[in-house]
């Protein structure tokens, strides 16, 4: 009897699902049809197959669905899959090609871009887009009030880019100087719907504008999917937009999948143990020891793992130049004379085996590294620059030349007999940043430094390196937005907001730190590439030189999906994995 | 029960005099050999020839398992008892070289295999110990001292004492200690020498702790107070601290030795947590704590097993902890009857 019960109640269950599921399948909305004069975009990937959805695992709860004002990376793994600009970088072929711009010319002095739209696109509330949202756009992204973090991209030669309506589906751009890869600069910058927007602007709300918890609807964009809900601490669902303006070869509507459900589990551990148990579709951002286990068994358990080799991130260490300190902190200030002398940075980077870290922290799923150009940047790497050696020789005669000496228990000492000792502070919740200062402390203990490891809560290694300047070294590791060297201005530039080992500069403190201006301003104004790279070049030369930041390694792009996942193309480029989710499909199970 | 207690005090000497039964130095890296499981000690050699003697072979890159390593039988290594190495202080004190075994010249024996830079697990699970039984003990007696002060003081007295002590051990209990610590972190010095640290763990471990046994204390004390040959004492004549110590804390042994053996394990872990703000043992120094630690990372847990090494020495020693209670409680039934 109690047996009939379970197994009537195991049918009632699987019934509800089984409703439950259908509703689901129904209420997605269909593909509207292909209007006459609408010019779609039409897609080169192979033809899939409609319906069906996916699952992806984000590491944190998103903070927000305003793409002007979002910096985190959840947030703006969730706001692309809902947007559309008007020229976009393929994140495979790192080339720009037309998006809602369907083509655009430049004048000869490199000034003015004219930017012709496609014709009856609608934005996903059916709405039509033309010239006014896009010089809406420009003027929100430019908004001082709004500060996005895209703003100081637009601002070319201390002016912001001037949009102008030229007609219904004609914008001209006006830039104050020539500006390098301009085109890049469109990838960044969303369309925005004027016709929602526009009252919030106005009255100085739009910063705070799609939260999490607008309502579906009012959350428009150009994107292959579009807002379907939220749930608090749980997932966000995104379903297709019918409106969407690609459509593949054989003239069907993007998107093939019916949705994207994005689940928050907040650490790699349990999204490797939810991706195994195919709970999730695809992983990402992957460290190389879940990887190895992955790639073990990934033939049986249907998925397939890849190793996209280098990305932009780079990882590396660097001392605390900064000219304010901390009050009470004459220690620093004294160990701020060693490394301030370019001779111990160099002895330190000598003496550091970078291999060594490759080998035991990223399981040789990354690149050494000399300079901030990880070998992704193909067409930017310094050639001159040579791979970094572990040589204690050198380290040794570096550091006697600077006026270090040893005393007889092997301690390195400066002039003043003070024993050498620094701390290393690193991020406690980043593993591999904590065993890479791990391997530095045991290689310098060769040449005779105490370095003391000091893992820190993330929060409060950020405020020591941006607030309170109270820190002696620090592992970080930064990443990029695009190869070229243009995302990377707030890192060289003495003034920028990321001049990690010397912030709040008003002035450059050296002269190397002078000529590293110079070449990046130069660069971003100069439109003849080969001579791009010669400046940047130069960059290269000084950073390996001068080491304000000793660069270490940079780690593959690792990620995974379901091996049923059609047109699934990784890319090193941000975001990795759902780039071109508007082609992904599920393939028919066989 | 003497064979247990021979157990806790021969356990507790090995990691006293870690150094001596430790072969490597717990710092020491060995970057070719990442995650090496533990070496195999033989008797019979690849030929087949029995030897006398212990014997391991060497180490090389697996040709057929990336990361892995296999055995080079080309280059046995004799298994030598009382060799000379690493100089290192005996019990923190006197300095030795000596060592209970090891291998000659570039061999290299990992009885519990290595951790990520190749460091001997054995090694560092012995001198790991030594930390961790050390604040794990003076920190558990110091929540229980603390606790059982303030429980008898509380229960006994009543009154206005008592709602002050209590609501202290409340607010305690309700403090957000993350915040609390990471403000503590905020003033510290950025690095913490291990004695320094040693301390801080211990006493914000403890600091956290005494609430609760506190509250515990406080009502074997009320109703203890009640009972009737409580009454009939204190009819005699017996004053306040005479009852306290002869027939009102007996009641509470029991229940600290239960508490003691419930933190214990605990407060060996909380080191994990500590860790993560910055308070813990910093590298290279090992404790069970930051080993332990390691196997937060599923890839450790679904490819290394040896990494386990601290549990399996950690629960033994727990149950004996857990048994020596029971034999102490025992001892305190007979003789109070």
């Amino acid at each position: 009897m109690g047996s009939f019960n379970k197994a009537k109640v195991c049918k009632a269950v699987v019934i509800v699902c089984l409703v439950l599921l259908g509703s689901g399948r129904s209420s997605a909305t269909a593909a509207q049809p292909i209007a006459a004069g609408e010019e779609v975009l039409t897609s080169n990937a192979e033809a899939g197959r409609g319906g069906g959805r996916i699952v992806v695992a984000l590491r944190a709860e998103p903070k927000t669905l305003n793409p002007v004002t979002s910096g985190d990376q959840p947030s703006r793994e969730v706001i692309h899959r809902m947007i559309g600009d008007l020229i976009h970088i393929n994140r495979a072929t790192q080339l720009t090609e037309p998006a809602l711009a369907k083509s655009w010319t430049v004048s000869k002095d490199g000034r003015t871009y004219t930017v012709h739209l496609r014709r009856g696109i609608r934005f996903s509330d059916g709405q039509p887009f033309d010239a006014d949202d896009v010089v809406f756009s420009f003027q929100v992204y430019e908004d001082e009030k709004i500060n996005s973090p895209q703003r100081d991209l637009l601002v070319v030669g201390g002016k912001p880019i001037a949009a102008r309506k030229v007609d219904a589906h004609t914008v001209e751009f006006q830039m104050a100087q020539p500006y390098a890869a301009a085109e890049r600069l469109f990838d960044t910058v969303a369309m925005l719907p004027k016709h929602m927007l526009e009252a919030d602007y106005r009255a100085g709300k739009l910063a705070q504008a799609w939260g999490l918890n607008s309502p579906a609807s009012s959350v428009v964009g150009l994107g292959p999917f579009r807002l379907k809900e939220y749930v608090a601490g749980q997932r966000v669902v995104l379903e297709r937009n019918p409106y969407y303006w690609k459509a593949d070869r054989k003239k069907v509507r993007l998107p093939y999948l019916d949705e994207i459900v994005f689940l928050f589990v907040n650490s790699e551990d349990a999204q490797v143990l939810r991706f195994t148990a195919g709970e999730t579709d695809v992983i990402s951002r992957l460290g190389p020891d879940n990887f190895a286990v992955l790639e073990k068994d990934q033939a049986a358990r249907g998925f397939r793992m890849y190793d996209l080799g280098p990305g932009l991130e780079y990882s590396f260490l660097f001392f605390n130049l900064n000219s304010v300190l901390p009050k009470n902190s004459e220690g620093l200030a004294q160990k701020q004379k060693w490394f301030q002398d370019v001779r111990f940075r160099q002895a330190i980077s000598a003496g550091i085996d970078r291999s060594g870290i490759n080998k035991l922290v990223y399981r040789r799923r990354g690149s050494v590294l000399a300079t901030q150009v990880t070998p992704a940047y193909k067409n930017w790497i310094d050639a001159a620059v040579p791979q970094p050696v572990r040589s204690v020789p050198k380290a040794r005669d570096l550091l006697q030349r600077a006026g270090f000496k040893w005393a007889s228990d092997g301690r390195l000492t400066d002039g003043a007999g003070t024993p050498v000792e620094f701390s290393i502070a690193t991020s406690a919740s980043n593993a591999q940043r904590t065993q890479t200062a791990t391997i530095i402390q045991d290689d310098l203990k060769e040449l005779g430094i105490k370095v003391n490891v000091v893992p820190l809560d993330f929060r409060s290694l950020l405020d020591r390196v941006y607030q309170s300047h109270d820190y002696e070294a620090v592992v970080l590791a930064l990443g990029g937005g695009d190869v070229d060297p243009n995302p990377q201005m707030n890192v060289w530039l003495s003034n920028g907001s990321t001049h990690l080992w010397d912030l709040g500069e008003t002035k450059p403190a050296t002269p190397w730190e002078a000529e590293i201006d110079r070449l990046m301003n130069q660069q971003l104004t100069t439109l003849d590439a080969r001579q791009r790279k010669k400046l940047y070049d130069r960059v290269q030369e000084i950073v390996a030189e001068d080491l304000p930041l000793i660069c270490l390694v940079s780690p593959h792009i690792l990620v995974g999906a379901k091996a049923t996942l059609g047109n699934f193309q990784p890319a090193i480029l941000d975001h990795y994995t759902l780039w071109n989710a508007d082609e992904l499909y599920l393939k028919a199970k066989p | 029960m003497r064979w247990l207690i021979a157990l806790l005090v021969a356990a507790h000497a090995i990691v006293l005099f870690a150094g001596f039964f430790a072969p490597y130095d717990p710092a020491a890296q060995n970057r070719d050999f990442s995650f090496a499981s533990p070496t195999r000690l033989h008797l019979r050699d690849a030929g087949g020839k029995l030897h006398l003697r212990p014997f391991v072979y060497a180490l090389k890159d697996s040709a057929t398992e990336a990361g892995g390593y296999e055995e080079d039988t080309s280059r046995p290594h004799r298994l030598r008892f009382l060799v000379t190495g690493q100089g290192y202080k005996l019990a923190g004190v006197i300095p030795s070289q000596w060592h209970l075994f090891g291998v000659a010249d570039e061999g290299r024996v990992f009885l519990l295999g290595t951790d990520r830079f190749g460091r001997d697990q054995l090694s560092r699970l012995l001198y790991g110990g030594q930390i961790s039984i050390l604040a794990g003990l003076l920190a558990t007696s110091f929540s229980l001292l603390a606790g059982a002060l303030v429980g008898c003081v509380a229960g006994y007295f009543g009154g206005w004492p008592d709602r002050a002590l209590m609501s202290g051990a409340e607010l305690f209990l309700a403090l957000p200690w993350l915040y609390l610590l990471l403000g503590v972190r905020a003033v510290l010095p950025l690095h913490l020498g291990p004695a320094q640290a040693f301390l801080l763990v211990t006493s914000v471990i403890g600091l956290i702790g005494w609430a609760r046994p506190a509250r515990m204390v406080r009502g074997i004390v009320l109703s203890a107070k009640e009972r009737n040959y409580v009454t009939a004492a204190r009819g005699f004549g017996a004053s306040g601290p005479y009852l306290l110590r002869r027939h009102i804390l007996p009641e509470t042994y029991g229940v600290l030795l239960t508490q003691a053996t419930l933190l214990l394990p605990q407060y060996i872990l909380a080191e994990v947590t500590l860790s993560f703000l910055g308070l813990g043992i910093a590298e290279p120094t090992p404790s069970w704590g930051n080993m332990l630690g390691a196997l937060q990372e599923y890839h450790v847990v679904a490819s290394y097993w040896w990494m386990f090494a601290p549990v399996l020495l950690l629960f033994p020693l727990f149950l004996g902890y857990f048994g020596l209670a029971g034999l102490l409680q025992k001892r305190m039934q007979t003789y109070a009857n």
